[in-house]
């Protein structure tokens, strides 16, 4: 059982209240870093020192935050309205358990039972804010006594491996933190190295654009977790990514168009030690590399990640080797980077 | 000017790959420039030094056209894509596209079984000659620009990436014909303007420029039942007052038309309801800057044939000049 991915993805962190999250990972690499700190925002900001070979100053990325919910009001029956807190499918709630606020009261979110719906109502999709949260609050008062307006709700998942595989929730991005993690754990770079657990990715990279502006960094990694969606299909078309196919490269999403000497080096790297990869198919989605590009005169930038299927519901399957090779892709990287590969042109 | 702007345009450079426009400009304004460098987005950055009297300036052209990207290539080697910047599905089919290497392809679509009505863009496809996959030259994430050379018709011109080539193209003479100006002018030729202003911003964000102008292509309201706007091909350089992004700022406006009827250039008042510039994410950008926009009136605007007047693009040139060798005191 790896206890890395199973303490990450178990402990909460909702956008824009990540404490819990941000303290167990400060604790998980505080001996192993040289200095940390946390900025307003309340990303988790480490340098790990390098050996002095290089004065390359390198931002490794991984966004610590989770989708989840947020309580908007407390009706007279003691049920909880709520509000989503980034993306979430309306089709993925009905039914869930969810931890409430600080104190994670348990609840469920309640919905229609089969017997008492009619078949038009079963065809077509419950809007969130027709749902409730039923923590078994018999009024008002007594809900209001255990839940405040604005506590945030995570979902109640535990963390399973069932052989390759691994089920838990928040993959996205919690397995790119164990990767961060690891990678601060290990040997010293020959450049400084920055890592920056982001906050508020979910809900528009606003934790990564601030940490992109303070670290100021010569080029940045983005580590992400990208949705697979793998299953068989009919039609000639191409999955995002595969499951079990090897970290995915970004070329271009919404939010970037990744670095393309950046990216042509990590294939590169990829064929040279033999670590399988795949090109996440372009398009939507993005990443924390569309905040950090633009800081200063600009940064190069290039996202990996790990596929995982079922992003931002509550169960998420990654394969274990594709995140073996995530940590390795990214290790190999980052010990590969020099200067030039990235500094700007000079002409005149 | 007609040679410069033939070759511009026909380059390829979709957001993102603009390495073979920037690689033209450079060696197009190496003799003009003071300093020149690339950062690290592409982005090429020329300073004409100033006299010290005057102000930071940026001027900004984006060099990158929309595009599209590939995203799959079927067993019988024809290529899905997705869009890169704004593309209309209305102007796909028949059109050709080409890759950075050169090779062409041409666009169709799936079957239409109601011709009235449109494909989304991933029911069209790119045909590169090949038979299979194994054979297909172009893979997952290359990128490809719409392709189809200058068309001339007296002072008419037509072309895929008028925007914004056009705009680079004022810049690049603007640059040539400077003599002497109070200012430091920091001439940016910027990329990934059409997938978000992302190029302008990171350059903005470096220079930290007092005024910002941003030279690009605006909308016309002079051709058959168009949406109304207050632009017409030929009659001069357009001076945004607003757009969908950015609100210029009034003494800049009010000193470029005070700059073009002191110099008698011929020129209109530009309010584009929709779509914005660089010179939106050069206002915001940093602690903010002084911003504003000459505009190139132009019809068709993300088709392969985006047209502009050669007059309008003279009066663009000569407004930018009247502007960078006069004082800026706002």
């Amino acid at each position: 059982m790896n206890s890395l991915l199973q303490q990450l993805t178990e402990a909460v962190g909702i956008s824009g209240e990540e404490k819990e999250i941000r303290r167990l990972i400060r604790d998980l690499i505080q001996e192993h870093v040289d200095e940390w700190r946390v900025d307003s925002l309340g990303n988790l900001i480490a340098l790990k020192k390098g050996t002095g070979e290089s004065d390359l100053q390198v931002m490794v990325d991984a966004h610590i935050d989770e989708v989840g919910l947020m309580v908007t009001d407390i009706d007279s029956d003691g049920t909880l309205r709520f509000a989503k807190v980034g993306g979430i499918d309306d089709r993925a709630l009905l039914g869930k358990v969810v931890q409430v606020g600080p104190n994670k009261i348990i609840g469920v979110i309640g919905g229609r039972p089969v017997h008492l719906s009619t078949a038009e109502e079963r065809d077509t999709v419950v809007k969130h804010r027709d749902m409730r949260i039923d923590i078994g609050a018999k009024k008002k008062d007594d809900a209001a006594a255990k839940i405040n307006v604005g506590d945030r709700a995570a979902f109640v998942t535990q963390y399973e491996e069932l052989g390759e595989t691994a089920l838990g929730k928040a993959f996205d991005n919690r397995a790119a933190c164990a990767v961060l993690i690891e990678l601060l754990r290990g040997d010293r770079y020959p450049f400084d190295l920055t890592a920056v657990f982001t906050v508020q990715e979910e809900v528009g990279l606003r934790g990564a654009r601030v940490a992109g502006y303070a670290v100021q960094p010569d080029i940045a990694l983005v580590l992400e977790c990208t949705p697979a969606y793998d299953l068989p299909k009919k039609e000639d078309v191409s999955s995002n990514v595969m499951l079990g196919h090897g970290p995915a490269v970004y070329v271009m999403d919404s939010r970037t168009i990744q670095h393309p000497r950046f990216v042509a080096h990590i294939m590169q790297v990829a064929a040279a030690h033999n670590i399988p990869y795949q090109i996440r198919q372009p398009g939507g989605g993005g990443t924390n590399a569309g905040a950090i590009q633009p800081a200063h005169g600009g940064v190069p930038v290039a996202s990996i990640a790990i596929p995982g299927r079922y992003p931002h519901t509550p169960n998420m399957i990654i394969n274990l080797t594709d995140y073996a090779n995530l940590l390795k892709l990214a290790d190999t990287v980052l010990r590969s980077l020099q200067r030039n590969l990235f500094e700007p042109e000079s002409i005149l | 000017m007609i040679d410069l702007i033939r070759k511009l345009v026909e380059l390829y450079g979709p957001s993102g790959f603009e390495d073979q426009v920037r690689a033209f400009i450079q060696a197009e304004i190496a003799p003009y420039a003071d300093e020149m460098r690339v950062d690290a987005l592409g982005n090429l950055i020329a300073l004409k030094k100033g006299d010290g009297t005057g102000k930071r300036v940026l001027v900004s052209a984006h060099t990158d056209e929309i595009g599209v990207m590939i995203t799959h290539v079927t067993e019988k080697g024809f290529l899905r894509f997705t869009n890169i910047g704004g593309v209309f599905a209305a102007n796909l089919l028949g059109g050709r596209v080409q890759f950075a290497d050169g090779r062409q392809g041409v666009i169709y679509g799936d079957k239409f079984e109601d011709r009235s009505k449109l494909h989304p863009l991933n029911k069209y496809y790119i045909d590169v000659g090949a038979t299979s996959k194994e054979d297909c030259p172009v893979r997952v994430g290359d990128a490809a620009g719409f392709y189809r050379p200058l068309l001339v018709m007296g002072d008419r011109l037509a072309a895929k990436s008028m925007d914004d080539r056009i705009g680079c193209v004022v810049g690049i003479e603007a640059l040539k014909r400077l003599t002497a100006s109070p200012h430091d002018v920091y001439f940016v030729f910027s990329v990934q303007e059409e997938v978000g202003l992302r190029g302008a911003a990171a350059a903005a964000n470096g220079l930290h420029p007092d005024v910002s102008i941003a030279l690009d292509v605006t909308g016309s309201g002079d051709t058959p039942e168009c949406h109304p706007m207050a632009i017409s091909l030929g009659q001069g350089t357009a001076i945004k007052v607003k757009d969908g992004g950015m609100i210029a700022h009034a003494g800049l406006v009010r000193l470029m038309r005070q700059r073009a009827e002191a110099a008698n250039i011929p020129h209109q008042m530009e309010v584009l309801e929709g779509g914005t510039t660089d010179a939106y994410a050069m206002q915001v950008a940093g602690p903010g800057s002084i911003s504003g926009c000459i505009s190139i009136p132009c019809r068709y605007i993300h088709s392969a044939s985006e047209m502009v007047d050669i007059n309008d693009v003279e009066a663009c040139i000569r407004l930018l000049g009247e502007i960078l060798t006069h004082p800026i005191d706002l």
